[in-house]
């Protein structure tokens, strides 16, 4: 397979993704076959090729530096699953 | 007749003339709603009395002859990927099951304004990751046509509604597929327009370079008429284009004569697709060339690369926008005692598994030491399939194709395997990947009384030609009046 | 340990906010001190289906910033995500730019011990701020306000071209300064609206590779940036020499210790993921923009400074505190170009009076109510000896806070010197007749005695004697 499961928890890691002993196996099965797949791009010269990094050709329109209304506290925080006063609450990160 | 039956041009007109009125309308579509969704699922969310309310006052407008448009009164169902201020927008996803729009998104915004009545969320695959609405983490919506098949997906949901004439048009996005093969699928129209036409302000984004809305509808006209309320340019989205739209109804009614009609050789020599594909398919160009079009054999010769572009670059971007999913603000919070273990378990509960292979497969093309091999490569090889595109539409006017490999397939079949899944999608990812205008509509039908679609494609900002193409084509045509044998027996 | 053997290498990472007034992709005020989460939206919140949209000003100010280093403005710049997960960072990625950043290739001339140095400039590139995030110090919950994320920052980023911590120093100084003359920013590391990060490393005197570089963070203040950045130097240094390896790693500096910490929140190093970003087009600077941003460039502080010293005259310790602050310059030569006396007595009276005043009185420049014409009035006064050095404090604290002409003050106040010779004259006269012993020790040789017969005119003047007079009055007339 393409993929070690050392790998696949490295990725699940950088993605935070909590994987279970299950979803680790079926994703370095899943995955590595899917890298197959698309290892086939290696074929293709693209050695004088540029990447399309940007779908929409032009440059877009900047905005003047105008001060537009802010979300009162109801909108910015409505959705919020954890808040103290008007800030977020988050658990504590470990340093 | 029904309400229903009419199509929105063909309403408009009603309440236009006052014959009909828009809250009849609303209630002849919740009528069926009741009556099917119980099978169908296509919603997600019903709001009943917000398209009531709506409806109240398309109502109004029009008996003070201040009527918003042709489709004011007309009512729709938004793909639930579409941000809607004040109700629940899930993208079909746990981890956003209570998230409530705190603003419109421009193309919702663009409706209101066009007075149609929103009747309710539609169901779609998480994320719109997938090919078959099987990925929503709600249930999976049923194709009208035959309840045990897929309606297709991402946009599921507003297919099969459209189909079931449970709402008389849709809004969808594409990314690589995601209007056209349901369209297909469900034996409905599906538009999505080139890249930058209609705003991505207010969608929750999947693939930013792929993702664009279009409309879904039960014949091209009213295609014409959804996408012309929504082709606006958006300052709010940097990648919305400058472009005028054009009246795409002026020319519709034109006709194919004299237009040269491309035919990809690499899209017909796929193996594993369905004969009775084939068949219908080669019957509609044929149909095309009777109506005065030139058949042109074409090639575009990177299109067997295009299933491995996309499944590189889209989940890229997408593990990047999905990475603000992350309990701290909004969406569901799972418990954990630090940071690290409350991000983990948020996410690996809120996000279905294809949702997680794809950030997971996207995370590693980026990653330090591939991103060369694979994220750069496949953006180097999409630049070719863009290339093929340039060089074909040299001698066409507009490329016709399947939709899909094949009919509707039965829930339940490619779940478990997601490159069988993937390949749903050959013939309408390289559209995605260059950015071009592609419709579907319905060209036939299997034995077994299943919609097979036929794709159109066509040059930037050429929306108007592959409407009209369609048409010259539906016109002749009854596919798009046959109804899904939903209630009978 | 023997420092001495040790060259270091630094190399500094400056974050400057840009003075919009709105954010850099979204309408929100950027202003300082809002309660929590009060200047935010939904693209700066990073709820689903926002996209960025640029905001002018920022790419104005950025030039500015460019072409003041002296950097080459790309024509074609590229955005990019860096992606990490963080509370403060809401779309779990940073919009900032990587390949291809909008200035390249500049460079900043400092003072050191040997001379002036040029401090060349890698690249300056244009990001987002993220929010903050507040830890609860007994160990619950982290509180994030992002009313910071979102406001604009350029990254300017030297060439490890530093040798010490004083060069480091001077180094941010004249950073902050040419930012703050160009309008650009506030200059205030205490509020984190310029933030600085260090690369440092040593290597043997004499090599020729440079060492394991470390990066410090946190670092708020400038007496903190020489602190920190010595305290690294050693710490490698003894690394090395008790034969271990400095590892690569990033430390903070702990204020309260006076050392670098490892950062022991070890996610492994940063795979940051970048790539260009889908929904931003690439900045695109439109003709003539550089031109234009260059014609209306002010003269920057290094320029000013060299010009306040060769053409005024002024010493280098006058001319600094000078130009420090652009508007206290500009008001310098305004009043000077109506003076037109010794450039250095207007620099005593600048240094002296005139920013004692404004601290107590806590007023800028631009809140000053009196006329730079009124300024020179003052001087030219004291110049004629129409008031004495003392009587002219008066008046200026008196213009100083009413703006009334300096004239009209002494006049009122009764400041006015007698420059009357005959009045002077009988004056003297009146004294050295009232005090024959001191006329007579005066003769035998005690000049000191000339101070009191001073005093005793100027006392019965009451106090208006132009003391120039007076001093030659009494010397003419003891026959000096």
């Amino acid at each position: 397979m393409s993929l070690t499961l050392e790998e696949v928890r490295h990725v699940a890691g950088l993605a935070r993704l909590s994987l279970s002993a299950e979803e680790e196996t079926l994703m370095r099965k899943q995955l590595s076959a899917i890298l197959d797949a698309v290892a086939e791009l290696s074929q293709v010269d693209t050695s004088a090729v540029e990447p399309t990094s940007h779908a929409a050709g032009e440059a877009a329109p900047w905005r003047p530096d105008e001060v537009r209304p802010s979300f009162p506290p109801e909108k910015a925080l409505g959705n919020a699953p954890a808040k103290v006063g008007t800030s977020f609450a988050v658990p504590r990160i470990i340093e | 007749m029904e309400p229903t039956d009419l199509s929105m041009l063909e309403l408009g007109r009603k309440l236009a003339s006052g014959e009909l009125s828009s809250v009849e309308a609303v209630r002849a579509s919740l009528a069926r709603v009741d009556r099917f969704d119980g099978q169908v699922k296509a919603f997600l969310r019903v709001d009943r009395e917000g398209a009531l309310a709506q409806a109240e006052a398309a109502d109004r407008r029009r008996k003070d002859g201040r009527r918003a448009g042709p489709l004011d009164g007309v009512p729709v169902g938004l793909k639930d990927l579409f941000l809607t201020e004040g109700l629940p927008t899930t993208a079909g996803s746990r981890i956003l099951e209570r998230f409530v729009a705190p603003y419109d998104g421009t193309a919702v915004k663009l409706l209101r304004a066009a007075g149609t009545p929103i009747l309710g969320k539609l169901n779609m695959d998480e994320f719109a990751m997938g090919s078959s609405t099987e990925n929503s983490a709600f249930f999976p919506t049923r194709n009208p046509w035959n309840l045990e098949t897929s309606p297709g997906g991402s946009s599921g949901g507003s297919a099969a509604a459209v189909a079931a004439r449970m709402v008389f048009g849709a809004l969808g996005t594409d990314t690589g597929g995601s209007i056209r093969q349901p369209a297909a699928l469900s034996g409905i129209v599906g538009l999505k327009p080139t890249y930058g036409r209609v705003s991505r302000f207010g969608v929750v984004a999947f693939a930013s370079s792929l993702d664009q809305v279009g409309p879904m509808t039960r014949d091209v006209p009213d295609c014409a008429a959804l996408l012309q309320a929504i082709a606006v340019h958006d300052p709010q989205d940097s990648t919305s284009a400058q472009v005028k739209a054009p009246d795409y109804l002026a020319e519709i009614e034109a006709g194919v004569k004299g237009m040269k009609l491309g035919l990809p050789r690499e899209y017909f020599e796929l193996p594993g697709m369905d004969p009775e594909v084939r068949a219908a398919v080669e019957d509609a160009t044929r149909a095309l060339e009777k109506l005065g079009a030139q058949l042109v054999p074409v090639s575009l010769p990177h299109t067997r690369y295009a299933l491995a572009t996309y499944y590189l670059v889209a989940p890229a971007e997408a593990s990047s926008n999905l990475a603000r999913y992350d309990g701290v603000r909004y969406g569901l919070r799972a418990d954990g005692a630090n940071l690290l273990a409350m991000y983990g378990r948020t996410r690996d509960q809120g996000f279905g598994l294809e949702v997680k292979r794809r950030i997971m497969l996207g995370t590693y093309a980026l990653s330090a030491g591939y991103y060369d091999a694979y994220y750069l490569k496949a953006q180097k090889v999409r630049t070719l399939i863009k290339q093929d595109f340039v060089d074909a539409f040299r001698t066409v006017d507009a490329v016709l194709s399947p939709t899909s490999p094949t009919p509707a397939f039965r829930i339940g079949e490619r779940v478990d395997d997601p490159l069988a899944m993937y390949l749903s999608d050959v013939f309408t990812l390289p559209c995605n990947l260059a950015g071009l205008p592609g419709l579907s509509l319905p060209c036939g039908f299997t034995r077994a009384n299943l919609p097979i679609g036929l794709q159109v494609l066509g040059r930037p900002w050429d929306e108007a030609r592959v409407l009209r193409i369609a048409r010259a084509f539906e016109r002749e045509h009854d596919f798009h009046r046959r109804t899904p044998p939903l209630g009978v027996a | 340990m023997s420092v001495a053997d040790f060259q270091p290498v630094i190399g500094l990472e400056v974050h400057a906010q840009l003075l919009t007034r709105s954010k850099i992709f979204c309408g929100c005020s950027t202003e300082f001190g809002a309660p929590p989460n009060a200047n935010t939206c939904a693209v700066c919140l990073g709820m689903p289906g926002v996209l960025p949209v640029l905001n002018e000003k920022v790419v104005e100010y950025a030039i500015r910033v460019g072409r003041a280093l002296g950097c080459h403005i790309n024509p074609v710049s590229i955005w990019a995500r860096k992606n990490y997960f963080y509370p403060d960072l809401p779309k779990g990625y940073q919009i900032s730019q990587y390949d291809q950043p909008l200035c390249q290739h500049g460079a900043l001339e400092i003072d050191t011990d040997d001379g002036p140095r040029r401090i060349r400039i890698l690249r300056i590139h244009l990001e987002e701020d993220a929010g903050k995030n507040v830890h609860d110090a007994g160990g619950g919950d982290s509180l994030v306000d992002l009313n910071r994320s979102g406001v604009p920052l350029v990254e300017i980023v030297s060439e490890p071209d530093i040798r010490s911590s004083t060069e480091a120093g001077e180094y941010l100084k004249a950073l902050r300064d040419v930012l703050v003359y160009l309008g650009v920013n506030d200059g205030n590391l205490e509020e984190g609206s310029f933030r600085c990060d260090a690369n440092v490393s040593v290597m043997r005197k004499g090599a020729t590779q440079y060492g394991q570089r470390v990066e410090l963070k946190n670092i708020n203040s400038f007496r903190f940036v020489q602190k920190a950045i010595d305290y690294e130097i050693g710490r490698q240094v003894e690394v090395i020499e008790s034969g271990g390896k400095v590892a690569q790693e990033t430390r903070l500096f702990d204020a309260v210790r006076g050392e670098t910490r490892s950062m022991r929140s070890k996610e492994e190093a940063h795979d940051y993921r970048y790539f260009p970003e889908p929904d931003l087009p690439p900045l695109r600077i439109p003709e003539g923009l550089v031109e234009r941003i260059e014609r209306e460039l002010p003269e920057l502080p290094r320029a000013k400074l060299q010009r306040f010293t060769s053409t005024y005259g002024l010493p280098a310790y006058d001319a600094k505190i000078l130009v420090s602050d652009r508007p206290l310059a500009d008001l310098f030569e305004k009043v000077q170009a109506e003076y037109r006396g010794p450039a250095k007595k207007l620099s005593n009276w600048f240094l002296g009076e005139l920013l004692r005043l404004m601290k107590e009185e806590a007023r800028e420049v631009s809140a000053l109510r009196f006329s730079p014409t009124q300024f020179a009035a003052l001087l030219q006064m004291v110049d004629a000896g129409d008031v004495s050095n003392n009587a002219a404090k008066d008046v200026f604290a008196e213009m100083f806070r009413t703006g009334r002409a300096p004239r009209e003050i002494a006049q009122q106040k009764g400041l006015i010197q007698v420059q009357d010779a005959g009045a002077v004259e009988a004056a003297v006269d009146a004294v050295l007749a009232a005090n024959p012993d001191e006329v007579e020790k005066y003769r035998a040789g005690k000049k000191q005695v000339l101070g009191f017969l001073v005093g005793q005119v100027m006392k019965a003047m009451k106090g208006k004697g132009n003391p120039g007079l007076v001093n030659a009055a009494l010397k003419a007339k003891l026959g000096d």
